[in-house]
């Protein structure tokens, strides 16, 4: 069972208190009619599945229901880190 | 039953046993008796109980093998009745006075056991494989077979009655976890908890101390029992640390959790007398000390699975710590040092050892010299080829071998003995370090596995890590519990003289014959997988240890491979050429040893495993009849059965009402979310299909809402309370989805628009009244509403009292007519219920549930998201063209999948509804819908019927379906083939049976 940090409540919570919201980072298109339906259905439909760093968002759902982002080890489960929902991954795995 | 029987192998003195509490067990109908200390299985050899079972598949006599988990043999069946529990380990029952234990196979008895001579005949002829081989073909059969095999195979059995115990399941938290508590746990726990750290220390035992307590060695001068109970009591008395003895942490989980389970009063007798019987600790750990200790390896050679086989550490733990001697004539077969402290224990117990066979062509050393003092005879460079004897080990054939272990040099004696200890190394428990996916690593020096790199904060100590001398243990223990303290270690041990020979790695000791050929070599005795069984497996193909493991069954079961592992892994690894490294282990899986059911239930049983919701009307619900259904959590009423009515008359009877008078709903289970905010009218925009730019004050609008793939997913009614102010509905069960589905919107992709959400399901309670009646019910209660049809309109909404409270009335439909619902604060629910129920009385107000409501939705072809629909439908599929906005600003959730090609396909599943050409037919709900059911199978599929019922005032049966390019098939005839070959036909019709105008709920 995970041991997360909610970085709105600022507290290492049960994983039963979390649910899984998918990746993160996938922005809506601004103007889905102007896509192509390629492009569209890469957004609706498509998904990486790394073995290793994944960036992705869970929901606070039985404490403050924030959605945030969670770096973690599709491999490992290890956390990296967990940052608020509009903010940018500092652990990408990309060498500086 | 028989007189007790005397204690023949209880030695006179010694032990931990408290002579003076006698105890009395019965085992397999016949008493004896045991002491206060006893497990089960010391009991039993103290009373010359020699076979103890069955094998699984052989059918072979077994006996008590070792004396504590990794005994593979000794299942009981403790206790009758309710409070029976299949399967323990007779070497993990702590004896209690009047404790009942049958042997869990065998018969008619494990002694003597009609299968043992069909396993000998058909041994040949069950090969690994051979389920899979035999049972395969034909595929129906296999339910036939399954029957046979299940009698078969298999230990003991559950009860089918009700346990009596309760369970409960705790929460801890902790800086460090100590796993055991051998000499490397205590040590452990004593650094930590002296730096002032929470600590809890868990062991499997009554006691701790682990080896310690069956071990003559000192300690810093202490007697090492001794210096364990020290240890035991300082950290007793310590506020920050916690001790649990009787717990064995059975899994280790991601980021350091742990479950542990914790055997109340298993050791006082079958139930609990007050409290718990047994509970689960689930600890979350900063940092985790394992210190699991290491289990001796059986030796692989002919018959070694006959009573009188014992492991070497076990006959001396039970000799030191039970005061029992297993055998009086010993053989003790050895490829390290440590059958030889065993060989000095048997001796100075008073018994003989005939010999000590070493593997070893010439072991030197403390112990060696010590054994040769004491006048034991030692062959080294010998082996014990085969066990020897029917039921019992009689004799041992010990054979002169080469150095290498593969070859024998001469001829093989026999020697008259009743015990064979066997030696073989230690294995390191890695199983709790494997739970969280750390691979063990092979280590040549100590040649065993010990746990590998692991992403956890753990620290190993001890014979987990192949650190087998005592001092080793408590230096490493005291090392690794400072380093998880963050302190430095406080105390340096000094054991004396422990020093070892070097040990011969020998995984199968050879036969006169081949592998094949030679008596019975078992690897794994729980599974009865032999040497010959894996050899097989591999020239069949089977290299991957997993698949070996799969093939065999090596490593299954509540054994999961304790003792036979390694020697199987390495078995293999020799017969394919390669390393043990390079073959690998399997991956040992939670639980380390088996966990009940009631502990894993706790308290979450009955009533208490899942929550049910109740409206605020549930009490006269039931007082007035009501058969309930699940919905969700929800306990709704389905119908109110009279006396003597059938459920399809009930309906009939509550439909009738609603069509020709008043009906009422308890409607308060639709998921409400009230939403507020400037924006709030935009967000609805955006996650509707339809457009509420201009949806005013006063008026309610009904919504669809897509997933991004343009299939519906929820739906309900919204109401506009004011310019920024909106109650949605959302269906019964997908309130909660719904409410995450519009926060993450609003959190991930539109945090810039001021809206806010909050679940009020709870807050109101709904009473919904449908029928021609209905507003004369209604003007009874309420007088301060225009309640007239151009005042008050369909789909508008008014604040109002109604009996004298607020309420917020909507003129909305599920059935088609004239209908409205009133919303109450759920403190009220009751009474308006009550009220409008009265009020109704003269116009026969009919409470209905969720199944006429069904019907009565269905007749008017109103869809019920999730039984309807699927995920895979469209709007446009629902026929719900009208709902779906042409000229909004914003491109809503779902809109552009719409021309997708997949989506805008004319050939896609539509929903229709069915009429049946025979109208007394109702359709089963899932028939499968065919063009023609003269096709041979598998025959073309156009869909499949989704809502079917009786419908009392049209009729007939009426039903929805999705059909493909349903909506271009009005008017064909289509069938469905049931499985007992009744087919049956329906023509394709509009959904909308009932009123295909709306006049009724306009009116």
């Amino acid at each position: 069972m995970l041991h997360i940090y909610c970085p709105y409540c600022e507290e290492m919570r049960e994983e039963e208190e979390f649910s899984y919201a998918g990746e993160a980072h996938i922005a809506r298109p601004l103007d889905p009619e102007s896509l192509t339906d390629a492009q569209w259905g890469d957004y609706v439909f498509f998904r990486t599945n790394p073995r290793g760093l994944h960036h992705e968002m869970w929901n606070h759902a039985a404490g403050c229901r924030r959605y945030f982002n969670v770096t973690r080890d599709t491999q490992t489960y290890v956390i990296h880190e967990t940052y608020k929902m509009g903010e940018q991954p500092s652990v990408t795995g990309e060498k500086p | 039953m028989s007189t007790k029987q005397d204690q023949c192998h209880r030695l006179e003195q010694g032990g931990r046993i408290d002579r003076s509490q006698p105890l009395t067990f019965t085992w397999n109908g016949k008493q004896y008796q045991g002491y206060k200390g006893d497990t089960l299985a010391s009991a039993m050899l103290a009373n010359g109980i020699k076979i103890v079972g069955r094998s699984f598949k052989y059918s072979r006599p077994r006996g008590i093998f070792g004396h504590g988990a990794e005994e593979a043999n000794a299942l009981m069946q403790l206790g009758v009745g309710k409070e029976t529990i299949p399967n323990p380990r007779a070497t993990q029952i702590e004896l209690f006075d009047g404790l009942t234990a049958t042997a869990t196979n065998g018969w008619p008895s494990a002694d003597f056991d009609l299968m043992e001579w069909v396993g000998k005949i058909g041994g040949k002829m069950m090969p690994p494989g051979f389920y899979y081989k035999t049972f395969m073909w034909p595929e129906k059969m296999w339910m036939t077979y399954e029957k046979f095999i299940r009698k078969a195979a298999g230990y003991g059995k559950a009860s089918l009655e009700a346990d009596p115990d309760i369970y409960d399941k705790l929460n801890r938290h902790c800086d460090v976890m100590v796993v055991g508590a051998g000499p490397a746990g205590l040590a452990a726990a004593l650094e930590a908890g002296r730096a002032g750290k929470r600590v809890i220390i868990a062991d499997e035992q009554d006691e701790f101390g682990g080896s310690l307590l069956a071990s003559k060695q000192t300690i810093n001068g202490q007697a090492a029992a001794a210096w364990a109970e020290s240890a035991a009591a300082e950290l007793a008395a310590m506020d920050n640390v916690l001790c649990l003895s009787r717990t064995t942490v059975f899994g280790y989980y991601d980021h350091n959790f742990l479950g542990a389970l914790e055997r109340r009063t298993d050791h006082e007798g079958m139930t609990a007398k007050s409290g718990s019987r047994q509970r689960i600790h689930r600890i979350r750990a900063h940092e985790v000390v394992l210190a699991a200790g290491a289990l001796e390896r059986p030796l692989v050679f002919a018959n070694n699975d006959l009573p009188g086989v014992m492991l070497s550490g076990s006959v001396a733990t039970y000799i030191n710590r039970y005061g029992v001697v297993p055998g009086n004539r010993c053989v003790v077969m050895t490829t390290n040092d440590s059958g030889y402290q065993t060989a000095l224990d048997i001796t100075a117990a008073g018994r003989t050892v005939v010999a000590i066979v070493d593997t070893r062509q010439q072991p030197e050393g403390r112990l060696i010299e010590a054994a040769r003092a004491a006048g034991i005879v030692i062959k080294a460079g010998h082996a014990v080829i085969e066990a020897q004897g029917s039921k019992q080990v009689t004799d041992a054939l010990v054979a002169p071998i080469d150095a290498a272990g593969e070859q024998i040099t001469g001829k093989p004696v026999s020697l008259s003995c009743d015990l064979i200890a066997v030696a073989g190394g230690w294995s390191p428990v890695v199983h709790l370090s494997c739970h969280t996916g750390s691979r063990p690593q092979w280590n040549d020096t100590i040649a065993a596995f010990v746990p590998g790199p692991s992403v956890q904060r753990q620290h190993l100590a001890g014979a987990v890590n192949g650190e087998y001398t005592t001092v080793g243990a408590l230096q490493a223990g005291a090392q690794m519990g400072a380093l998880a303290a963050g302190s430095e270690a406080t105390t340096s041990y000094d054991c004396g003289d422990e020093s070892v020979g070097l040990a011969q790695a020998l995984y199968l000791v050879p036969h006169t014959k081949p592998v094949s050929r030679a008596p019975k070599q078992f690897v794994d005795f729980q599974n009865d997988v032999t040497a010959a069984g894996i050899e097989l497996a591999n020239r069949e193909g089977f290299e991957s240890i997993e698949h070996v493991k799969r093939y065999t069954a090596m490593g299954f079961g509540t054994d999961q491979g304790k003792t036979g592992n390694i020697n199987g892994m390495a078995i293999t690894a020799k017969n394919l050429g390669k390393t043990i490294a390079e073959t690998g282990t399997t991956i040992f899986r939670p639980a380390y040893t088996p966990v009940t059911f009631g502990a894993m239930g706790g308290r979450d049983i009955g009533e208490l495993l899942d929550p049910a919701r109740h409206t605020a009307m549930h009490p006269w619900h039931v007082e007035n009849g009501a058969l309930f259904e699940n919905v969700g959590q929800w306990k709704r009423p389905w119908y109110y059965p009279k006396a003597g009515e059938t459920m399809q008359q009930a309906l009939n009877r509550e439909c009738m009402a609603v069509r020709n008078s008043v009906g009422i709903l308890d409607a308060s289970t639709l998921g409400k979310i009230d939403i507020q905010g400037r924006d709030a009218r935009e967000f609805l925009n955006r996650v509707y299909t339809n457009a509420w730019s201009k949806l005013a004050p006063g008026k309610c609008r009904y919504g669809l809402m897509l997933k991004e793939d343009g299939m519906v997913f929820d739906d309900g009614v919204t109401a506009c309370l004011d310019d920024n102010h909106f109650l949605m509905t959302t269906t019964s069960g997908g309130a909660a989805a719904v409410l995450s589905w519009l926060e993450m919107w609003h959190q991930t992709e539109w945090p810039e628009l001021e809206v806010y959400f909050t679940s009020v399901t709870d807050q109101w309670a709904t009473c919904s009244f449908s029928g021609p009646n209905a507003r004369k019910v209604l003007a009874k209660l309420c007088d301060d509403v225009d309640l007239s049809a151009e005042a008050f309109k369909f789909m508008d909404w008014r604040a109002g009292t109604v009996a004298g409270v607020k309420a917020r009335i909507f003129r909305i439909s599920f059935t088609g007519e004239l209908a409205y619902e009133v919303n109450v604060p759920a403190n009220q629910g009751l009474y308006m219920w009550q009220q409008i129920v009265a009020a109704g009385a003269e116009f026969g107000i009919t409470p209905y549930g969720t199944e006429t409501m069904h019907v009565l939705r269905a007749e008017k072809g109103y869809i019920i998201v999730g039984q309807d629909t699927d995920g895979s439908l469209t709007p446009q599929d629902c026929g719900m063209h009208w709902i779906v906005g042409k000229n909004k600003d914003f491109s809503f959730l779902g809109k552009r999948s719409f021309t997708r090609p997949d989506t805008s396909r004319e050939d896609r599943k539509h929903l229709v509804g069915l009429k049946p050409k025979d109208p007394t037919v109702v359709l089963p709900e899932g028939a499968q819908i065919v063009p023609d059911p003269k096709q041979p199978i598998p025959m073309d599929m156009l869909g499949h019927v989704t809502s079917s019922y009786w419908s009392e005032c049209l009729g007939h049966g009426i039903a929805l379906a999705t059909v493909k390019s349903g909506h271009h098939k009005m008017g064909d005839t289509v069938y469905c083939p049931l499985a007992d070959g009744r087919v049956l036909a329906a023509e394709i019709c509009s959904p909308v049976f009932y009123d295909p105008k709306g006049e009724r709920h306009n009116d």
